[in-house]
């Protein structure tokens, strides 16, 4: 396919699958505590968490750069660890990824952990399991449907964020060049059929995520109907 | 001293707190013991149960079972749930969803419990191949059962059963009762019962704990307790009576009738299944109770026991006799009657009386 930027779909999908990868475990974590536990701050956690919402991107990604910055605690260590700056590297997009992905990944699973009757976490204690094996055997299971909805749309909303990207990443061809930054660049450079084509691509993803999600959604309903 | 070992293999707990749910209570059950705790919704039952399951937290309080401190929270002890040896039948199943019934049995075995253990107790239970059943597709009884199953697949040191037949229609309610009934003698555990129907309690229960607001206001053998006046009053007009403990002395077929023999006298019933020499648990209601002051004649009434007036307790609305049979471990029975009667036949304490018993109720056969 002519005018395809193959390099930059290539890093847009190992970015989505590496956010959510990274995301997933502390998505369920979070969205475990805010469905399950009452705690001092509770809400300021909540409204921490589902900021990136509302804030504008380039806000987000100011700040993420700012922390990033070689002098900071997070840029220090990286830099020891890495010998590279954490800004403009595929890494430093990760960590930004995930901070912007927050809410996408935690609400669906919070709302998966809440779809999960208190009476059966009390009658799993009660049947001997421990937290652990509660959580495995009893919770993910009847959770999934929200974990995996936060999964889609994490890794949708990653092929898709712009902002954030290119404030973190710069547009650093092969790494930090993702989609969403090329089709921005090829209608600078009035390549309006590239541009086209990579849309679509874009479009294509997100609406299938969300068709998979409100499946996911009909599925999680009806499971609580029974 | 965090889960000390201390003496006696029951179950014993002791709960205090002002609010916001009231408690004020102790109680100890032996193993084997079927406690039940008693009394309208809002009682705080439910609420004891899941203080000694460690679901509810107490402001005050203390639970030991099988010689392991639970809680105590003088000393600042409270094991979490899952490492309390117990088992809990609620009112709803709560099985999970996801699991067969043989799954979700064998989720609760302890580790290295034998293969098809889980299936054992479904057996056990009479659910014989609905083993692979998710739950969706089970009864409300079957459900249950499982539940039960479930409860006791730890090997519980205690079990605990909260409202376990509220929610099943009235046969499959009996059915159940009566299956726990034969259940528990062999279960080796104290289990307690929380219930707000007085026919569990009569069915099921050893040992009674009246509970209002959270307050134990009487408490201790099943028998004992339903004949006090004080407990009736409490009970209602048409709930009160006498739980007698018998034995089955004879049966006759030729007339269909079983004769029993209680503490101080006789009882007929219509022909029963107890072989000879059981042991029985009958029910005898104030209200089924009329009072003669000589040996009555020419009545169709095939109980007439001799008794003595024990004590005549004004309720309201009504006069509780209670009458002692002959003997220095004599039964007794209750028997209601109106302020009319009591003086129209010159009722005393002490005095000589006939109680006619119009219907007995078999409430259990205990093997």
């Amino acid at each position: 396919m002519a005018g395809m930027d193959w390099a930059a779909l290539r890093l847009s999908l190992l970015l989505g699958i590496v956010t959510v990868v990274v995301l997933m475990p502390l998505g369920a974590w979070l969205g475990r505590l805010f469905a399950y536990r009452r705690f001092r701050g509770r809400a300021l956690a909540e409204a921490l968490v589902a900021l990136p919402l509302v804030l504008p991107p380039t806000v987000l990604g100011f700040y993420l750069l700012v922390a990033f910055a070689p002098d900071t605690l997070p840029g220090r260590i990286f830099q020891a660890v890495a010998g590279r700056t954490l800004a403009f590297s595929f890494e430093g997009l990760v960590l930004a990824s995930a901070i912007a992905n927050l809410p996408f990944a935690v609400q669906p699973a919070q709302n998966g952990f809440a779809a999960v009757p208190r009476a059966l976490r009390e009658a799993a204690a009660c049947a001997g399991l421990s937290p652990w094996r509660a959580f495995w055997r009893v919770e993910l299971p009847l959770a999934w449907p929200g974990l995996l909805t936060g999964a889609i749309l994490t890794f949708a909303h990653t092929l898709g964020e712009f902002g954030v990207v290119l404030m973190v990443g710069g547009s650093i061809p092969g790494d930090t060049r993702t989609l969403a930054i090329s089709i921005y660049d090829r209608v600078q450079a009035l390549d309006e059929a590239a541009a086209g084509l990579m849309a679509a691509v874009l479009l294509v993803v997100a609406l299938a995520a969300l068709v998979l999600t409100t499946l996911l959604a009909r599925r999680r309903e009806g499971a609580r109907d029974e | 001293m965090s889960s000390a070992p201390e003496a006696g293999a029951g179950l014993s707990v002791r709960l205090r707190q002002a609010g916001p749910i009231p408690l004020d209570l102790a109680f100890a059950a032996a193993p084997g013991e079927v406690v039940a705790l008693f009394g309208p919704s809002g009682a705080g039952k439910t609420t004891v149960l899941r203080a000694i399951a460690g679901l509810y937290r107490p402001a005050e309080g203390r639970v030991a079972c099988a010689g392991q401190v639970w809680l105590d929270t003088a000393e600042g002890v409270s094991l979490p749930t899952h490492r309390r040896r117990l088992g809990f039948v609620f009112q709803e199943p709560a099985l999970f969803p996801h699991l067969s019934a043989a799954a979700n049995v064998a989720l609760a075995l302890p580790a290295g419990a034998p293969a098809g253990a889980a299936n054992a107790l479904l057996e056990r239970l009479r659910l014989p191949g609905l083993g692979a059943r998710r739950p969706d597709a089970l009864s409300g009884g079957q459900k249950q059962r499982v539940a039960l199953a479930r409860a006791l697949a730890r090997d519980p040191a205690v079990l605990l059963l909260d409202e376990p037949f509220a929610a099943l229609d009235q046969a499959t309610r009996r059915a159940l009762q009566a299956e726990l009934a034969a259940l528990r003698r062999t279960l080796s555990m104290p289990i307690v019962l929380v219930t707000h129907d007085l026919e569990d309690v009569v069915r099921l229960a050893d040992t009674l704990v009246l509970l209002e607001a959270g307050r134990a206001v009487a408490q201790g053998p099943l028998d004992a307790l339903m004949a006090d006046p004080a407990v009736a009053a409490r009970l209602g007009r048409d709930r009160s009576g006498a739980v007698l403990h018998a034995r089955v002395a004879a049966h006759d077929a030729a007339d269909g009738l079983s004769l029993l023999a209680i503490a101080g006298g006789s009882l007929r019933m219509p022909l029963m299944e107890a072989p000879v020499g059981a042991a029985v648990r009958v029910q005898v209601l104030a209200r089924d109770v009329a009072i003669a002051i000589a040996p009555p004649q020419g009545l169709s009434m095939l109980n007439q026991i001799e008794a003595e007036i024990a004590a005549i307790v004004p309720q309201e609305g009504y006069v509780e006799l209670v009458l002692a049979l002959p003997g220095p471990d004599g039964a007794r029975l209750l028997a209601h009657l109106t302020r009319h009667s009591v003086a129209a036949l010159g009722l005393v304490p002490g005095k000589r009386v006939w109680a006619l018993v119009k219907s007995i109720a078999l409430a259990r056969t205990e093997g």
